[in-house]
């Protein structure tokens, strides 16, 4: 089993890759995209170059790995590719004495009245779909959530044609974060990205209303109009503050959650919501290795740093001879005091739940509502996610929790809140007859 | 643990069987306290698919057990809806009926064999022929040969059950403490459980029930009069929601063999059903001794085939997760219900495996009954404490 196998070709997983490979060791890169490159792309600049792969990556695109086993020396990763909805997935199981996870993030979504019409949607989506298709999600839309990921969504849709009428930031982060010179950003190139950002909005007359946030959504078959109210410092509504715009689309993003199943799966020690690792991105499992916003949500550079020193260890624990990637390692160190401050700045407050009223659904899969789901926890005591979700219903849909899972953990009061909805033995949708199916088993070289 | 001052019966584990001892005990008049170390129908209760079966005991005391049970569960259901008012009772009750399917002909005898001994035992049994069997679940396969209705068959939800339970309990004057950790018991000088130890604090009881479900060997072990009870583990798939694609829970033959088996052995039968939301819920497994949560893809590709095998159409249904717990098993695959003859005032209720749901409602009601001295609802000789399949030696 002397093979590296990757998840995940965002720019940790791309890093990790190309720098397995580079000492000379086989590396399989498994990803659920057609192309490499990730799901955010948080830099303007120069993704698809940072794509690239060497001829000695083994690529598998469209590929979704649903289960992790261990096995004497490694782990054996099950991998299901092709069109997610095409009928001709094959399966494979890869062996692998090293693993690197670089799953990443998804962002968060909070719940208001009416987030669950047609027409509110994730500001990573509406990004994506603005950056990539050049598609806005609507003529006149609000962006709204907290943290310096909501300028980029929002450029990107005036970049698309979208009028952005306003950005509604919930927090209040220390005036002149994002230039002070000589603070948490230093010499961080995103500070001179965040810049143009906000030149590009200022010249669309796009403004940025702190403290602000959408707290209710209307509309028949679609979002027509949302009511914005100011925040208190811990995001309670202030009173006689609500004011209403019409528009037709609403972005919101309240930060990133880490994509943990496959980490969880592989029973990686956890640290404030995100997979624990060491200054060579191990994780508490031999063998397995973690990159990217899996350890800490801090952008591209970060991540890829991440992914270079994690594809260097992997490669050494394959009894390669690496030197040590002392550069990616001081990016590192100063990619992650940049994610702290980033955290710092950008926290959730708690008055999220004031926006909610009793027909709010948490749980959109399965429509549970707020006034319903808060009796069944108080009833039960309710102590974990599985009882959570069998005695509330939310979290059991198509999502599984993805989307709902951390904010109804919060809601319910339970310990661990960022992880409660990981435990899934079965990370990705499979077919039955998939999982029917013998798979050949590839135990490598 | 200031607060907790006495109770007449602690009982320890707020899962269904603990839940159901308690409620019955406290519509006796017992004063109940229950204790758990984690949080009401966490561990063992939430894992289960709900069943209530009469289908699947083979004839004698676990299908005695389970005929009084599928009676008590309605009366019991009426009970809780009169005291705790419209809406606080809504348990999922599904008086939905089982099919006991056959799929070669090797298996055709077993199973005729089954049913008239049901039959001789009061279970309402219909023989049906293929193409009955198919309207009444047009997605089962072709390849029958023979099947068999079971409409005393039923299902409920297990975690709002214990909710509704306990909060009879509560209605009662009865209380419920989760992050209780019960670590041993006070005895006086005679030898009798006087209370409950937990951390620096005891509960004063003249009575403790052990409802720890697969710990409950471990429990046992630790106050001196070990049960033969360790946990087994089981997986179920549950797919994406389906409308309407199966009414009934539907199982292969094969499986009373697997409730009924008495090894360590894994094993396996095909058992499928629909659950209110529409997902599809695919079982059965049976494996281990230990409490090992690794996940065996073998485990979960041999759930898969089987449920194939019943209904083809299932091969292109999307899987959205599984989920493995572990349920308390003892040698003789019977429950163990009783007071334990060792240390008077301990009571053991536990050892059903994967039947605990089903058989929760007779087995609080059968403890309650011998703890007040009542005409026991089934015989409880088969289940006593001191049987020689489950009492072990102290210190052994």
């Amino acid at each position: 089993m002397r093979r590296v196998v990757v998840v995940g070709a965002g720019p940790a997983g791309t890093a990790a890759a190309r720098a397995a490979a580079s000492f000379g060791v086989e590396v399989v890169l498994i990803d659920a995209a057609p192309t490499p490159g990730g799901r955010h792309r948080w830099d303007a600049r120069g993704a698809g170059a940072r794509a690239e792969l060497p001829d000695e990556v083994e690529h598998l695109p469209e590929s979704a790995v649903w289960a992790i086993e261990p096995v004497p020396g490694g782990h054996r990763v099950h991998v299901r590719t092709g069109p997610v909805d095409g009928p001709e997935r094959t399966g494979r199981a890869i062996e692998a004495r090293a693993l690197v996870l670089a799953t990443g993030a998804h962002d968060r979504a909070l719940p208001f009245p009416g987030w669950d019409l047609p027409g509110v949607c994730t500001a990573g989506a509406a990004r994506a779909m603005a950056r990539d298709q050049g598609i806005a999600v609507g003529e006149r839309v609000i962006v709204a959530g907290t943290g310096p990921f909501l300028l980029s969504a929002a450029v990107s849709l005036v970049e698309a044609g979208a009028r952005v009428t306003a950005i509604f930031e919930a927090g209040d982060p220390v005036p002149g974060f994002i230039t002070r010179p000589g603070g948490a950003l230093a010499g961080w190139t995103k500070a001179g990205e965040l810049a143009r950002y906000a030149a590009t909005l200022a010249r669309h007359d796009v403004p940025l209303c702190r403290r602000s946030a959408v707290i209710a959504a209307f509309g028949k078959d679609r979002v027509e109009a949302v009511l914005a109210a100011r925040l208190d410092r811990d995001w309670r509504p202030v009173p006689h503050s609500l004011r209403r715009f019409e528009v037709d689309a609403v972005a919101v993003g309240f930060g990133f959650t880490p994509q943990l199943e496959l980490a969880v799966a592989a029973r990686c020690d956890l640290e404030d919501g995100f997979v624990a690792v060491n200054a060579a991105q191990a994780t508490s499992v031999p063998g397995v290795f973690a990159a990217g916003d899996l350890t800490g949500v801090g952008g591209a550079d970060l991540a890829a740093a991440e992914g270079a020193v994690a594809g260097a260890a992997a490669a050494k624990l394959l009894g390669a001879r690496v030197r040590a990637p002392i550069g990616a390692m001081r990016r590192v160190r100063a990619g992650r005091r940049f994610a702290a401050a980033l955290a710092e700045a950008y926290p959730l407050r708690p008055g999220w739940r004031e926006w909610l009223r009793e027909d709010t659904p948490v749980c959109r899969c399965e429509e549970v509502a707020y006034g319903a789901f808060r009796r069944a926890v108080e009833e039960l005591d309710v102590g974990d996610a599985r009882v959570l979700e069998l005695a509330t219903g939310a979290g059991l849909g198509l999502c599984q929790g993805r989307i709902c899972g951390r904010s109804v953990a919060e809601l319910a009061g339970l310990p661990e809140t960022a992880d409660a909805f990981a435990r899934r033995p079965i990370a990705a949708p499979v077919r039955l007859g998939e999982l029917a199916e013998d798979v050949p088993v590839d135990e490598g070289p | 643990m200031s607060g907790i001052e006495s109770a007449d019966v602690v009982v320890i584990g707020a899962g269904i069987i603990g839940a159901a001892c308690a409620e019955a005990l406290s519509a006796a008049g017992v004063r109940v306290l229950v204790i758990d170390r984690g949080a009401p129908a966490g561990a063992t209760t939430a894992s289960g698919e709900g069943d209530v079966l009469v289908s699947d005991k083979e004839p004698g005391p676990a299908l005695e057990l389970a005929a009084a049970s599928r009676r008590r569960w309605p009366e019991l259901l009426d009970e809780l809806r009169e005291l705790l008012g419209p809406g606080r009772a809504e348990i999922g009750w599904d008086p939905k009926g089982g099919l006991v399917v056959a799929t070669t002909a090797e298996a055709v005898g077993p199973l005729a064999a089954l049913t008239a001994a049901q039959r001789a035992a009061g279970v309402a049994v219909e023989d049906l022929d293929a193409d009955r069997a198919r309207e009444m679940e047009p997605y089962l396969t072709e390849e029958l040969t023979a099947v068999a209705h079971f409409p005393d068959d039923a299902q409920l939800q297990p975690v709002p059950a214990t909710a509704a339970l306990l909060a009879a309990l509560r209605a009662r004057g009865g209380e419920v403490h989760s992050g209780v950790m019960a670590e041993g018991i006070v005895a006086d000088r005679a030898g009798a459980v006087a209370g409950v130890r937990t951390g620096v604090d005891a509960i004063p009881c003249r009575a403790v029930v052990n409802a720890c479900g697969p710990w409950a060997g471990h429990f046992s072990e630790t106050v001196g009069a070990p049960v033969d009870v360790l946990p087994r583990r089981g997986m179920v798939l549950v797919t994406a929601p389906l409308p309407r694609f199966v009414g009934r829970k539907v199982y292969d033959s094969g499986h009373v063999d697997t409730v009924a088996g008495g090894d360590a052995e894994p094993r396996f039968s095909a058992v499928v059903e629909s659950t209110a939301s529409g997902t599809v819920l695919i079982g059965s497994s049976r494996q281990g001794t230990s409490f090992d949560e690794g996940l065996e893809v073998e485990v979960l590709r041999r759930l898969a085939r089987g449920a194939i095998g019943l209904f083809p159409r299932l091969a292109g249904v999307p899987v959205m997760r599984a989920y493995g717990g572990f349920r308390p098993c003892t040698p003789d695959r019977l429950p163990v219900i009783g007071e334990d003859p060792r240390m008077p005032g301990l009571w053991h209720a536990t050892g059903h495996e994967g039947a605990g749901i089903g058989l929760a409602a007779a087995t609080g009601r059968l403890l309650a009954d011998l703890f007040t001295g009542r005409e026991p609802v089934v015989d409880p000789e088969p289940f006593r404490v001191d049987r020689p399949e489950v009492a072990l030696e102290a210190g052994a």
